[in-house]
C-alpha cells in the first residue's frame, strides 16, 4: 500500500512537471515567436529602453527557457531571489513569481482564490456524485416508470445547457427577482459558514446539473447488470435483506465504473468552475484566470494552471484510492 | 462493443452471423443477409427522438449556409445598430419582450439596437463552422494515432497514450482560453475573424483527439486480432495496406458516431470561450458572445439572455439525442 502510494505520487509530480514544461514553453514562447516582447508585456509599451533592460535582467528573461525553467520550478520548494547586488527582491516559498499586472506575489492571490474554487468545486462534486448515483439507484429498481424516463430526459437536457446560460437563470429567479439569496463577490475566510453557504449553494446546484444526471444514466445501466450476476443471487438466497443486497452487494461493484469517469470528469469540473466564478462573479482562481488571460499576466497563468493540474492530479489519486475502499476485489499494489 | 460495420462498398469480408444475428431480430420476412448499414437505417428510422433530432441538425445546418438569405428576408443587417428601437435613458429596447416585433422578430440588443434575430443567424455560421471543423480535425488526428497505436503496440503504443493521457488531464478550458489568447493576430496568412476560427479550430481540435483516439485504440485492439486481419497479412498485404484498407472501414461506425457526439461538446466549448471573450472577436455574432454581453443587463432585459441560450441549448440537444440514437442503431447488442 505504501509502495504503492509512493510510487503513484512520483506519477503525479511527473505529470504535473510535463503539464508545466508544456505550459511554459508554450507561454513563454509563444509571445516571442510572435513578435511580443515580455519585458514590455511586464512594463507596459510606454517604458524606456533602459528600464525594459533592467526587467530582463531582473527577471532572468535573457536567460536561456530551460534556465528559465529550472529557476521558477527550483523557487517553488526553496523561494528565489531576483535581481543582482543591491536590488534583489526575495520572493519567500512557495514562489511562483510577481504578477505582470499587480506586482503581487502570485502565491498570495493564489492563495485568497483558492479556498473558494476549492469550496465551490468539492460542494459540485459531492452533490453531482450523491444526487447522481441516487437517482440512478432509484431509476433502476423501478425501471420503466415515469420516473425512470423522465430522469433520461433531465440527463440529456442537463449536459446540454451551457453552464452560464443555467447560472444566469437561476440567479435571475432565485437572486434578483424572488430574492431569496444574496450573492456575495466578496467572499473571504474572514466570512462566516452561512455566508459562504448561501453564496455558494446555486454554483453548487448549476455545477452539478451539468453532470448529475449523466451519472443517473450511467449508474442506472450498470446497477441493473449487477443485479444480473450470480452473487446477488448467492446474498438473496442466503437470506440478506433486500435493502442490504443493493447497498452492501450491488451498490459497490456499480461505483467502480462511476468513479473512473469521475476521475475522467475532473477537467470538465474545472473547466465548470471558471465558467461558474465567471457568471457568478465569484473572486476564486477561475476569475483570477481570466482576467490574468485578458491582461496577458503570464505568471498569474502559469501559476493557476500549476495549480488547477495538480488538484486534477491529485483528485485522481484519490480516486484510485477509493476504488480499493469501495470494491474489495481491487488490490493495490 | 460495437460489432464492425459491413460496408458493401469494399472488399472486406465480415464474417456473416453478426448481419444473421441482426436480421432474426429485425422482424424481416425474407431471411437474407442484410449490411449493418441497412440495419442501423432501419433501426434509425423507428427512433423517432434521434430523427427529430437529426432534422433539427439539417435544419441548422440549411440556416447556417443561407443565413444572408434569411437575414435579408426577415431581418436587418447583423451589425447594423437600430439606435431608434432604444429607450432613451437606459439604452433598453422599447416595447416589451425585449423589443419582439413583426419588423425584429427576436427583439433588438440592449445598448447597441442590434437585429437578435440575425445575430442569432448568424452565430449558428460560427458555432457549426467552428464545431464541425474542429471535430474534423480531431477524428483525423484521433483515427490516426488511435489506428496506429492499437495496430502496433510496444513502445508506439506507449508514447501515443501517454501523450492521450497527457492531454486529457489538463485544464483543459484554463489552456484553451489562455492559448487562444496569446496566439498571434495574423495567423496563416489570414486576417480578421478568419484567424480566431482558425486558432479555435485547431486548439479545439487538438485536444479533442484523444478522446476519439482512445476510443479507436481499443477497437484496434480487438479487430486486429480477427481472421480478416490474418488472412490478409498472410497474402502479403503491408502495414499501410491493413491499417487503411482492412481496419478502418470497420472502424466507420464508432468514429461516426463519437464524432457527431463530439459536435455538441465543440458547440459548448466554442461557447464557453466566446462567452468568456476569448472567442472570435466582436463584432461578429456568436452565440457565446451575445451570452457575454447578456450577462451585466440579463436583469432588466431577459429576453435578450434566452435567445441565444436556447440557440445553444436546442443546438446541443439536437446533437445529442441524434448521436445517442445513432449509437443505438449502430449497436447490435446496445451496451447503455
Amino acid at each position: 500500500m505504501l509502495a504503492y502510494l509512493i510510487r503513484r505520487l512520483g506519477a503525479v509530480i511527473v505529470m504535473v512537471l510535463v503539464v508545466l514544461l508544456t505550459t511554459f514553453v508554450i507561454f513563454y514562447m509563444l509571445p516571442k515567436w510572435a513578435g511580443q516582447d515580455l519585458a514590455v508585456l511586464f512594463a507596459g509599451k510606454n517604458s524606456g529602453a533602459e528600464q525594459l533592460e533592467g526587467i530582463r535582467q531582473k527577471l532572468g528573461l535573457s536567460d536561456p527557457l530551460l534556465v528559465q525553467f529550472a529557476e521558477f520550478v527550483k523557487g517553488i520548494p526553496f523561494g528565489r531571489d531576483f535581481g543582482s547586488g543591491n536590488n534583489v527582491t526575495h520572493c519567500p516559498s512557495p514562489c511562483l513569481g510577481y504578477s505582470f499586472r499587480t506586482e503581487a506575489p502570485v502565491w498570495e492571490t493564489i492563495k485568497d482564490a483558492l479556498p473558494v474554487t476549492a469550496a465551490m468545486a468539492v460542494g459540485a462534486a459531492v452533490l453531482w456524485l450523491l444526487g447522481g448515483v441516487a437517482v440512478g439507484v432509484v431509476s433502476a429498481l423501478k425501471r420503466g416508470s415515469i420516473w425512470d424516463r423522465s430522469a433520461m430526459v433531465v440527463a440529456l437536457s442537463g449536459v446540454s445547457m451551457p453552464i452560464f446560460f443555467t447560472g444566469m437563470i437561476a440567479m435571475g429567479i432565485f437572486v434578483h427577482s424572488l430574492g431569496w439569496l444574496h450573492i456575495d463577490d466578496s467572499l473571504s475566510s474572514n466570512d462566516s459558514i452561512g455566508t459562504w453557504v448561501e453564496t455558494l449553494i446555486l454554483p453548487w446546484i448549476v455545477l452539478a446539473f451539468l453532470q448529475a444526471a449523466m451519472y443517473a444514466r450511467l449508474t442506472r445501466a450498470t446497477m441493473l447488470e449487477v443485479l444480473g450476476e450470480d452473487y446477488i443471487r448467492t446474498a438473496r438466497a442466503k437470506g440478506v435483506t433486500e435493502p442490504v443486497v443493493i447497498r452492501r452487494h450491488a451498490l459497490r461493484s456499480t461505483m467502480t465504473p462511476i468513479l473512473t469517469v469521475f476521475g475522467l470528469d475532473l477537467g470538465i469540473l474545472m473547466g465548470g468552475a471558471i465558467l461558474t466564478e465567471t457568471t457568478f462573479n465569484l473572486p476564486g482562481l477561475g476569475r483570477e484566470a481570466v482576467q490574468a488571460i485578458d491582461g496577458k499576466d503570464l505568471p498569474m497563468i502559469l501559476g493557476v494552471t500549476l495549480c488547477m493540474s495538480l488538484a486534477i492530479a491529485f483528485a485522481n489519486l484519490i480516486v484510485d484510492l477509493m476504488y480499493a475502499v469501495i470494491d474489495p476485489r481491487v488490490r493495490l499494489g | 462493443m460495437t460489432a464492425p460495420m459491413h460496408d458493401t462498398t469494399t472488399d472486406v469480408d465480415e464474417p456473416a452471423p453478426v448481419a444473421a444475428e441482426a436480421t432474426a431480430e429485425s422482424k424481416a420476412k425474407k431471411v437474407e443477409g442484410r449490411s449493418l448499414k441497412q440495419i442501423a437505417w432501419n433501426r434509425l428510422k423507428q427512433d423517432k427522438v434521434a430523427l427529430a433530432g437529426g432534422i433539427v441538425v439539417v435544419l441548422l445546418v440549411v440556416v447556417s449556409v443561407f443565413a444572408p438569405v434569411l437575414v435579408s428576408l426577415f431581418g436587418h443587417p447583423p451589425n447594423e445598430g437600430n439606435l431608434d428601437q432604444l429607450e432613451d435613458l437606459t439604452n433598453l429596447p422599447k416595447g416589451a419582450l425585449g423589443g419582439i416585433s413583426g419588423d425584429h422578430l427576436f427583439g433588438v440588443e440592449p445598448n447597441t439596437g442590434r437585429d437578435v434575430f440575425s445575430r442569432i443567424v448568424y452565430g449558428a455560421r460560427i458555432s457549426m463552422l467552428v464545431a464541425v471543423l474542429a471535430a474534423a480535425v480531431a477524428v483525423v488526428l484521433g483515427t490516426l494515432f488511435g489506428i496506429i497505436a492499437g495496430y502496433f503496440g510496444g513502445w508506439v503504443d506507449a508514447i501515443i497514450s501517454r501523450v492521450m493521457d497527457v492531454l486529457l488531464s489538463f485544464p483543459q478550458l484554463l489552456f484553451i482560453i489562455a492559448l487562444v489568447s496569446v496566439l498571434p493576430d495574423d495567423l496563416l496568412g489570414l486576417s480578421g475573424s478568419g484567424v480566431r476560427i482558425a486558432t479555435l479550430v485547431l486548439v479545439i481540435g487538438l485536444f479533442g483527439w484523444p478522446y476519439i483516439g482512445r476510443i479507436v485504440r481499443g477497437q484496434t485492439l480487438s479487430l486486429r486480432e480477427r481472421e480478416y486481419v490474418e488472412a490478409a497479412r498472410s497474402l502479403g498485404g503491408g502495414s499501410r495496406h491493413i491499417l487503411f484498407r482492412e481496419l478502418l472501414p470497420n472502424l466507420v461506425a464508432p468514429i461516426t458516431v463519437y464524432t457527431t457526439l463530439m459536435i455538441p461538446t465543440n458547440i459548448l466549448t466554442e461557447a464557453a470561450l466566446s462567452f468568456l471573450g476569448a472567442g472570435v472577436r466582436p463584432p461578429t455574432a456568436s452565440w457565446g458572445g451575445m451570452l457575454r454581453d447578456a450577462l451585466s443587463v440579463y436583469e432588466h432585459d431577459p429576453m435578450f439572455m434566452v435567445f441565444p441560450g436556447l440557440a445553444i441549448f436546442l443546438t446541443v440537444l439536437a446533437f445529442n439525442l441524434f448521436g445517442d440514437g445513432l449509437r443505438d442503431a449502430l449497436d447490435p447488442k446496445g451496451t447503455r
